[in-house]
Formats: structure tokens, sequence, C-alpha cells
């Protein structure tokens, strides 16, 4: 349904004020997003999730590389891919000065479709936010506004729905609501790729691409990636986290440790002796979390617990990030 | 992490805020603690911006009481910006401005000596380890290390509280571990830290964490009680159950 | 074409929530008119006048020798008619005419005292008022200097006729001035701001990324922005007739469809100055600084185009108010028809053609 081969795009320098200040945003992308897939792009910004939906909904031209939706050609044919593609920028993009119902009607019709014509397909979503249909948008909360936007989006029926970070500076509530609903368009068939900051919605998605400054980590199905995480994690918990933290990274076999949550993720670096682990992961040797426990009780955290514990995208990400 | 002993910095006694008919804030009443980091989560529209304004002396409440380091809300807004650090997300740096132009402007209006503007200076290059940059404009910087910038140039001035309004927002996972470090070291040095975010992982990072839903303070205690008084595993889930309740929907 | 109708409603809906800016649109024409009522003092010099001699006598040819060697003045040539004076009136090719009439010399030498025509071009009353007494004063001069010469007392006077606005009312120029003032303000401000806002907004990625084609957004965003002006355009008129006594004299018709077309050259930049522009403030700044300052300079109501060096006079030209000005005040004050004004009309005419042609070629069908 869509595809990339080796999509490049540079910027020129920002402000134009140093001559070497090119921005690589994309670094040569090449994925393939099947026909009814949720497919997401996760990573910070700045990783080049934007720059690559402008490049897909033909709003930009890439320096080089091929790219298909739908079968049509990102360059010839963008009439044809603008005609059937959803789009959902980054940014809150509704005119804010017009009612919930004035917006929805606007974009209907832009598409040359009616609000009745495609009521079913956004129904559940639209049904969430029509009592407030005479409420200016610019009035409206954050979940609502990614309701309308989302609405706004499907309203001509796409084949494709492109959506950049819809649930950025959303409360967990919305977030959680916001994927349902794609959950349910994707059981229409409609193919989604939607970008995210947030690592624990990888696992909503079916696959998933890893992107950091325009290059891609990882892609996969989220239990693969997970799955790929080398060496053996071990979750470290104590009161007195701060501290532990501390103590953790002092301890000379700790090879990364990291905060998840109220407990410390700990890879250890391999023994001296057993040099046969693949290069650059830290399987760790088998007596070291037995003697971090000991130094840690050593250091006044009685109540420590070092335990293993399987990967989560984050560590994944962080890991490919530190290699 | 001397939250149990010292006096708090914070103090609110039903602080409330009225908007005509629609109160954002309802008799909020809490306490936090130097040094303490304290989380302030709530769902869209619950009332933190609202809350958080007031304690910053931006926005007067319509009643209650409340004091901050030691001053009043109502009288000594004045006091209370002194004594405050603030940075959201939105918080901007001036692109057009180096590293260290940017340190010593911010440094300049709070009324720091040139000597000490000099000294704080250096000391913060040194330890966000950006003396290398200190002539790059800010504008060339990768978003991370503005981040961690613009937080170190928050509590300048040696602040008793810092208000930090999302600000790991967008960040990469290990940046955003980064920054956090930066807090729990401000914290150490007794900086009260006051923080919202949207990432329930970083809500785990907190002393204590209070919980919004419409106007009122839903929960609030330690990240460990408060996952055992509603029996979740974690912080997200606590979250979850509280804010989905909400009826108030609208900002 | 109902997508049209529809986003054309749109934009409307913009205009008419934003109260504060609607006020200002309306308001800035009446603010105009009463701002620039107050007179506005300007230097003059070279000004072209035209002399006639019927008499053709030695103290003639002394006074328009002493006339020409003055810097005020610059004598174009010698208009031999009543009918030539005239036209040359409309044309605006004279402000004043200087007529020695057939019995100058016999009057002077039997009676010591003649008088001498000054006629002069009152649609612009300052600048009517200082020629005029320029001329004054260099008779007088003369006067006085025969007198020294030869003994004998010389009483030359000027006899001082206004022609199109003979109460010298200030209001005649600058109602012209404030119409393509007001109409370049809104016509291209709005325009480059209306557009930029959706960039800004995020709403122009999604517009771009539809079936809808990029002409029907700039026909959209340009017609409430028209139709604002063309209210404006009547706002003025109205106004002035009402207050300021001055009613369009020529045909209304003509005045109205040179005024559009001139709104829509204005249009036209607006939108080619919101192509490169990111944000409303940088779209705000352009309009100010690139459009606001030549018209107010380089129009030719507040300071002559004829004074300026000729650079300044080359670059009046690419102004278009400058030659919508020279139409207004032909059609309006003077009450001339549309063979007085062909010229000008169809220079504003190939201006807004290539302009929009530039702007439609140059509207991005994609984002940077």
């Amino acid at each position: 349904m869509i595809s990339l081969s080796n999509i490049k795009k540079t910027y020129p320098g920002g402000t134009g004020r140093k001559t070497d200040g090119q921005v690589k945003a994309l670094n040569g992308i090449s994925f393939n997003v099947d026909k009814g897939e949720l497919f997401g792009l996760i990573g910070p910004d700045g990783a080049g999730k934007t720059s690559l939906f402008r490049t897909l909904t033909t709003l930009i031209l890439p320096d080089e590389g091929e790219a298909t939706v739908d079968n049509y050609d990102i360059r010839k044919d963008y009439q044809q891919i603008r005609n059937r593609v959803g789009y959902m920028p980054g940014r809150f993009s509704l005119y804010q000065d017009l009612t919930v119902e004035e917006n929805l009607n606007f974009f209907a019709t832009v598409f040359g479709t009616t609000i009745k014509e495609n009521y079913d397909l956004i129904k559940d979503i639209y049904q969430q936010i029509e009592p407030f249909k005479d409420r200016r948008a610019g009035k409206l909360s954050g979940g609502m506004k990614q309701k309308l936007a989302l609405s706004c989006a499907l309203i001509h029926k796409p084949s494709v729905l492109f959506l950049d970070e819809p649930t950025t500076g959303v409360d967990v509530v919305s977030r959680k609501e916001f994927w349902a609903m794609l959950k349910k368009l994707r059981q229409e068939g409609i193919t989604i790729l939607v970008s995210t900051p947030y690592m624990d919605e990888a696992n909503l998605c079916d696959r998933i691409a890893l992107i950091q400054k325009g290059d891609i980590l990882s892609i996969d199905k989220p239990d693969n990636i997970v799955r790929s995480f080398p060496g053996q994690l071990y979750a470290v918990h104590a009161s007195d986290t701060h501290r532990l933290l501390q103590d953790v990274r002092s301890f000379p076999g700790t090879a990364t440790c990291f905060a998840f949550g109220d407990s410390l993720h700990v890879t250890f670096k391999d023994a001296p002796s057993g040099s046969n682990a693949p290069s650059g992961a830290a399987t760790g040797s088998p007596g070291e979390p037995q003697a971090l426990l000991q130094y840690l009780q050593a250091r006044n955290h009685p109540d420590a617990t070092v335990e293993k514990t399987g990967p989560t995208i984050e560590d994944c990400f962080i890991h490919l990030l530190k290699n | 992490m001397s939250s149990t002993t010292s006096a708090p910095v914070i103090t609110t006694d039903k602080l409330t805020k009225r908007f005509g008919q629609f109160i954002a804030a309802n008799e909020l009443t809490f306490q936090v603690a130097k040094g303490e980091i304290f989380g302030f989560l709530g769902a869209n529209g619950a009332g933190k911006t609202t809350a958080m304004r007031m304690l910053c002396g931006l926005l007067k409440p319509s009643s209650g009481k409340a004091t901050i380091a030691g001053y009043d809300v109502y009288t000594q807004t004045e006091k209370i910006k002194r004594s405050i650090g603030y940075m959201s997300q939105k918080f901007s740096l001036y692109d057009d401005l180096t590293v260290a132009e940017n340190i010593r402007f911010y440094a300049g209006i709070y009324g720091m000596s040139r000597p000490a503007i000099k000294e704080k200076t250096a000391q913060l290059l040194k330890e966000l380890q950006l003396e290398k940059e200190a002539k790059t404009l800010v504008s060339e910087l990768p978003l991370g290390w503005k981040q961690k910038l613009s937080f170190s140039v928050s509590i300048v001035h040696d602040p008793d509280i810092v208000f930090l309004d999302e600000p790991t927002g967008g960040v990469d996972p290990v940046t955003r571990r980064q920054f956090w470090d930066l807090i729990y070291h401000a914290s150490d040095r007794g900086v009260t830290v006051f923080v919202t975010t949207h990432y329930m992982d970083e809500a785990e990072y907190c002393n204590r964490v209070s919980i919004m839903v419409d106007g009122v303070v839903a929960a609030l205690d330690s990240p460990t009680r408060l996952k055992q008084q509603f029996g979740r595993d974690n912080m997200e889930d606590v979250f979850y159950e509280l804010a989905r309740k909400a009826t108030r929907k609208a900002d | 074409m109902k997508q049209l109708l529809t986003f054309i409603r749109k934009e409307f809906l913009h205009v008419f929530r934003d109260r504060k800016t609607l006020l200002m649109l309306f308001g800035l024409p009446i603010a105009q008119i009463v701002l620039f009522g107050f007179a506005l003092s300007n230097e003059v010099k070279n000004s072209r006048i035209a002399v006639t001699d019927y008499s053709k006598d030695p103290v003639t040819t002394q006074l328009i020798d002493k006339i020409s060697s003055s810097s005020y003045f610059n004598i174009q040539r010698n208009l031999n008619s009543a009918q030539q004076i005239d036209a040359a009136f409309k044309k605006g090719d004279i402000r004043m005419a200087v007529i020695f009439p057939a019995n100058f010399s016999t009057d002077l030498t039997h009676t010591g005292k003649a008088t001498i025509q000054v006629i002069a071009d009152a649609s612009d009353p300052n600048l009517a008022t200082t020629i005029t007494n320029y001329i004054t004063r260099i008779v007088g001069d003369f006067n006085t200097q025969s007198e020294l010469s030869t003994g004998q007392p010389l009483q030359i006077l000027p006899e001082v006729q206004m022609l199109y606005n003979p109460e010298l009312k200030g209001a005649p120029n600058f109602v012209p001035g404030v119409m393509a003032l007001v109409l370049m303000l809104v016509c291209t401000m709005m325009t480059s701001v209306a557009i930029v806002k959706e960039k800004e907004l995020g709403t122009m990625e999604i517009l771009l990324v539809s079936p809808f084609k990029p002409i029907y957004i700039i026909i959209s965003k340009l017609t409430p922005n028209l139709l604002i002006s063309v209210v404006n355009l009547f706002v003025i008129l109205v106004l002035s007739a009402l207050f300021l006594d001055l009613h369009v004299k020529g045909s209304t018709l003509l005045l109205i469809f040179c005024s559009i077309l001139f709104i829509l050259t204005s249009l036209s930049i607006g939108l080619l100055l919101s192509i490169n522009a990111k944000t409303q403030q940088s779209a705000m700044m352009a309009s100010l600084m690139g459009m606001m300052l030549p018209t107010m300079l380089l129009t030719g109501f507040l300071f002559p185009i004829e004074n300026m060096p000729w650079p300044m006079q080359v670059l009046a030209n690419l102004v278009p108010s400058r030659w919508y000005f020279i139409i207004v005040k032909r059609v309006m004050l003077k009450g001339m028809g549309f063979g007085a004004v062909w010229k000008e009309t169809l220079i504003l005419a190939g201006m807004c053609l290539a302009l929009f042609a530039i702007s439609l070629r140059r509207f991005k069908i994609r984002l940077q």
C-alpha cells in the first residue's frame, strides 16, 4: 500500500546563518506498509517523522529515492494521491474560529463529499463530540480537538490515513480512547501510518519502525523487536530510587542502567574471561546480579531486589540509540 | 530527598479559582516540602494550568490561601516571582543568541552581579558539558540539549522552587532520563521541583504525586502508596482509573 | 463549484468572526479621511506651466525671461489658444498658465497699468496656492525693478483664477490618495495575512493534500477582500460627498471599473507577498514596508512626482497606485471620460495581469 525506497531529504541550514548548517531529515529510508496494516513510526522530535509524512502526502519532494502510495508515484501522480489519502498533521490544524460542524462540513465539501455520505465511518468518533457541534473548535479540549481532526481526516473515506503525532500532549485517557478508535478503523480495512513519540504506544501497532535522526533503527513487529533485545535485562528495585540509581551506576559490573517507572533496568558487563558473547551485546556473567544485590545491601538498601525482567520497546530504543 | 523533615515551601489551603460559573480549581489543599519532587498530574482540562498559574503568582485566586516560599499569593507576587523558576515545553531560549549569551541574559534579569554571572555561566556550562558549545547559537543545538539548557537557565538564580510544565515532551528516551538526572540533582541541592508530565513512568520518579480530576485533587501520595491504594501495578493504570471518571471535557 | 462556494463562505466567516480586524478594515478609510483632511504642505520646484503671449513686446519678453529663469517653473511650450490651454490642463501637462492679453502693451504705455491672467489647476490646492504666490512675487519684483531702472512706475497686476477647485478645498487632492492607500492596504495586507494564517495553522497542509485545486484556494481568499474593498470604496465616496462636498464629476461607472482593476492588482500583490512569507508577522511587515511606504511616497498625492529626482520618477512608474491616482483625479475631480484615462487604465490592467500570472505560477502546490 505504501512503499519507500531509499528516500533522502536534506533541508538547507535552518536560519541561513551558517553555510554548512544543512539538516539531514531523512537518510535513505526504505520500508513497505501492507494494505490494512496499522504501522507505527516511533521516534522523538527531530527524528524525521514529519518529513516522512510530508513526503508521502506529496507536500514535499524528496532529494532522492522512490515512493508510492496506493501504487501511485509521489512525484508524478501527486494529484491521485491527494484524492485518496487522509492526513492529520502534527499541529492542531482546524479552523479555531469555526464551529465543530462548520469545520467538518468544510472539509467534507473540500474533499467533494458530504457528512451524510460517509457518516457511518466517522459515526463512533463524531458522536462523542456531536453534543458540542455548535462550539468553536478553538474552545474544545485537547482530546475533543483530536477527535474532530480525525473525523475531518476521515470524512472522504480515504484508503490510507496518515496521522502525524495524533496523541502528543494529550492525556492518558484520551490517548487510550484514540488508539481504540484506530483499532476500529483498521478493522474497516483502512491502512494507517501513525507516528508517536510515546514508546508505550508501539505495542498497539501491527508493525513499527523505530526512527532517530533520519535513520531507521529497526523495523518489525513489536514482539520481534522486543525479542531481539540482546542479553538479559534485570529490574532493580529499592525504596530510595534516586540513591539507588547512583549506587547501581557506580557498581563496576553495570553496563547500562536506566530508570523505568519505579525500578531500574540494568544490564551487566560481560565477565572479563567470558569472551564468546556476541559483540555489542551485554549478556552479563551469571554471578553479577547476586554481586550487585550484595553491593546494594552494603550501601544501605536493605529492601533492594534484583530480578530478571523482559525488555520494553523503550529498552530496545535506548539500546539501539546507544549502538 | 529531605521531604519528610523540613518545613513546607508550598502550602495551599482551599485554594479556589472561579471563572464566572466555572470552577477551574476547587479547594486545593496540599503542602510540598523543601527539596521534594512533586508530580502534578491531571487530564487535559482538569485545572492543572490554572492551579500552576495561581502558584506562580500569575493568576489571582478567587478564594483560599496559599504561600509560596513563605510569600502570600495575593499580596507578595513580586517576591514569589523572585523565588521561583519556570520552564515549559514552549519556554524558548533565544534562538539567535549563543548558549553563553542566553545564560548571561537570564542571570542578568534576576539582578545577579557581573562576577556572579560569570561564575555561574562557567559552572552551568561545565555541568551541562556544553563548554565547547558556549559560543554556539541555540538554534543549532539538538532539542534535548536545548531542554536541558532551558532547565538550567530556569534555576540560574537559585530559586526555592522550580515549576516544570511538561518539560520532556517529544524528547528521546535517553535524553529524557538525562533530564531527570538534572531534576534529581536540583532536588539534592534543596530546590523544590513541581512538575507536570504526560509520561506516566515519570510520575514514578516523583517523591509524591497529585492527580487532579475536574478541578479537585483526587489523589495525593507517593507513587508506591497510590499503587497500593488503587491496587494497580503502575501509575498509568492509577491515573487512568481516576481520570476516566472525569465529566468535564472542555478546557 | 460547490466546493468553491463553501470555501468562500468559510472565508467570510473568518472575516466576520474577527471583530477587531473587521473594525479596523472599515474604520481605516474613515480615519484616513479625517487624518489627511488636515493640510499637507509641500515645496514646489519646476512646475510645468504654459505661457501665452498675445502682446509680444519687449516688456512681456523680459517678464517671461524672468519667469523662466526662476527654478520654480518649467515653461513647457507656448500654447496659442484657449482650447489648447484647456486641453493641457485636462491632460495634467501643466499646473498653471500665464496669459498676456493682446492689449497688454498698449495698456501699459498709456495708463502704466496692465493685467496678466494667471490660471492654476487647483485640484491640488496646496500646489496651486504656492505657485500662484510665486508668480505674484515674481511680477511684483519685476515692477519694482523696472521702476528703479526707468524711473517710471509700473503696475502689472496678475489676475488669479483657480480651475476645478476654486475654493481651494484640500479634499480633492487627498481623497483619491486615501482611496489608493486604503484599497492597497486592505487588499495587499489582508490577502497575504489570510493565506499565511493557514500556513501557520497547519490547515494549508490539509488543503494541499486534498483534491481542492490551488486556484480555488486563491479565488476564495481573494473574494472577501475584493468585496470588503468595494464596500470601502463606496464608504469613501459617500463620506466625501456628504462631509467634504466632493462628488464624482465624471462617470461613476468608469471610476468603479478602474477601482476594481486596481483592487485586483493589489490583491495579486498580496498573493505574491504571501508565497514566501512564513508567519503572519512577516507577511504584515512585507505589506507595510513593501507596499505602504512606496504607495505613500510615490503615488504623487503627498509629494508631487515631478519634483523628484529622475530615478524616483522611474520607480514611481512601477507603483500601481500612481496610475490609479491619476485616473481617480481625472475622472472624479475633472470629470473626464475614458478617452482621457485609457492609457493609465491599460497600464494598470497590464500590471494586474502580469502580477496575477506570476503569483499563480509561483503559488506552491507543495510546502517549502
